[in-house]
C-alpha cells in the first residue's frame, strides 16, 4: 500500500519534511497506525506520538485515529489550526 | 455561495455590495472583517511586526465550502461569501471577511458568526508571527472550540 503523507505548520518544521511517499508494511490499517508507525523512527519523529496535540487529515477531511487508511490515500498531519 | 483563498487584499464595500445586488429579497446582510492585529506577546514585552499565513490548498477551499453549506442548511440565506487571505501579512491588514445576505437579521447574524467560529477550528490555515526574537507559530485557543462547541445539536 502506498500513501503520500503531507506536513504543515510547525510541525513540518520539526520534521524537516513538507511530503513523502511512504510504503506501509503490514499492520497499518488506520490513521493511528500511521502516526504511531512514524513515531517509532524516534527523534524529531516523537512529535508524532501519543499525546502530542495533532490533527489529521485523508484525502483533504479532517478525521479520527480510527479511520482507515486506503493505497493511493493523501494523508496530511499537522497542529491544530489558527486562521480567522 | 463564493469562497476565495487569496493573498491579495479585498474591498468591504465592493464584496458586501454584492451580496445584495439585483435582489429584493434581501432584507440583511451582516459582514464580519478579521484584522492583524500588533499584540504585545505575553511576557516578552515584543510586538508583532508581521505574519505569515500557511495553508493546505485544496482542503482549506473544500472546508470553507462543507462550513458554508453547513451554514445553508441551519439557516434561511440568500447569499455567502468567504474570504481567507494567506501569505505575508502586517498589523492592520484585512485576514478574512465572512458575508451572509438573509432576509431578516437573526439568520445573518447567527449565521455570519457560526462560518467565524467554524472556520477558526475546521479550516487548515497556520499563523506565524515574525517578532524581534524570530517566527514564533500562533498557538490554538481552547476559547475557539469552545465557541465552535456551542453550535453543535
Amino acid at each position: 500500500m502506498s500513501i503520500k503523507v503531507l506536513y504543515f505548520a510547525s510541525l513540518r518544521e520539526t520534521l524537516g519534511y513538507s511530503h513523502e511517499t511512504l510504503t506501509l508494511p503490514a499492520g497499518v490499517a488506520t490513521l493511528g497506525d500511521l502516526r504511531s508507525h512514524l513515531a517509532r523512527r524516534g527523534g524529531v519523529w516523537e512529535s508524532l506520538g501519543e499525546g502530542r496535540n495533532v490533527r489529521a487529515a485523508i484525502n483533504q477531511e479532517m478525521v479520527g485515529a480510527e479511520v482507515a487508511v486506503a493505497d493511493r490515500d493523501e494523508i496530511a498531519f499537522f497542529p491544530p489550526v489558527t486562521g480567522g | 455561495m463564493s469562497v476565495s483563498v487569496q493573498e491579495a487584499d479585498f474591498d468591504v464595500g465592493v464584496e458586501t455590495q454584492a451580496l445584495s445586488a439585483g435582489r429584493l429579497d434581501v432584507g440583511a446582510v451582516a459582514t464580519f472583517v478579521g484584522l492583524v492585529r500588533a499584540d504585545k506577546l505575553s511576557g516578552e514585552g515584543s510586538e508583532v511586526s508581521a505574519m505569515t499565513l500557511e495553508h493546505y490548498p485544496g482542503m482549506t477551499e473544500k472546508s470553507l465550502e462543507a462550513i458554508v453549506t453547513e451554514a445553508q442548511a441551519r439557516w434561511r440565506l440568500q447569499g455567502v461569501r468567504v474570504i481567507h487571505r494567506f501569505g505575508r501579512l502586517v498589523p492592520g491588514d484585512r485576514i478574512v471577511f465572512v458575508g451572509v445576505a438573509s432576509a431578516h437579521r437573526g439568520d445573518a447574524f447567527a449565521a455570519c458568526e457560526f462560518v467565524m467560529d467554524y472556520l477558526k477550528t475546521r479550516a487548515p490555515f497556520w499563523k506565524k508571527e515574525d517578532t524581534p526574537e524570530g517566527g514564533r507559530w500562533v498557538d490554538a485557543r481552547d476559547a475557539d472550540d469552545s465557541a465552535a462547541a456551542r453550535w453543535e445539536k
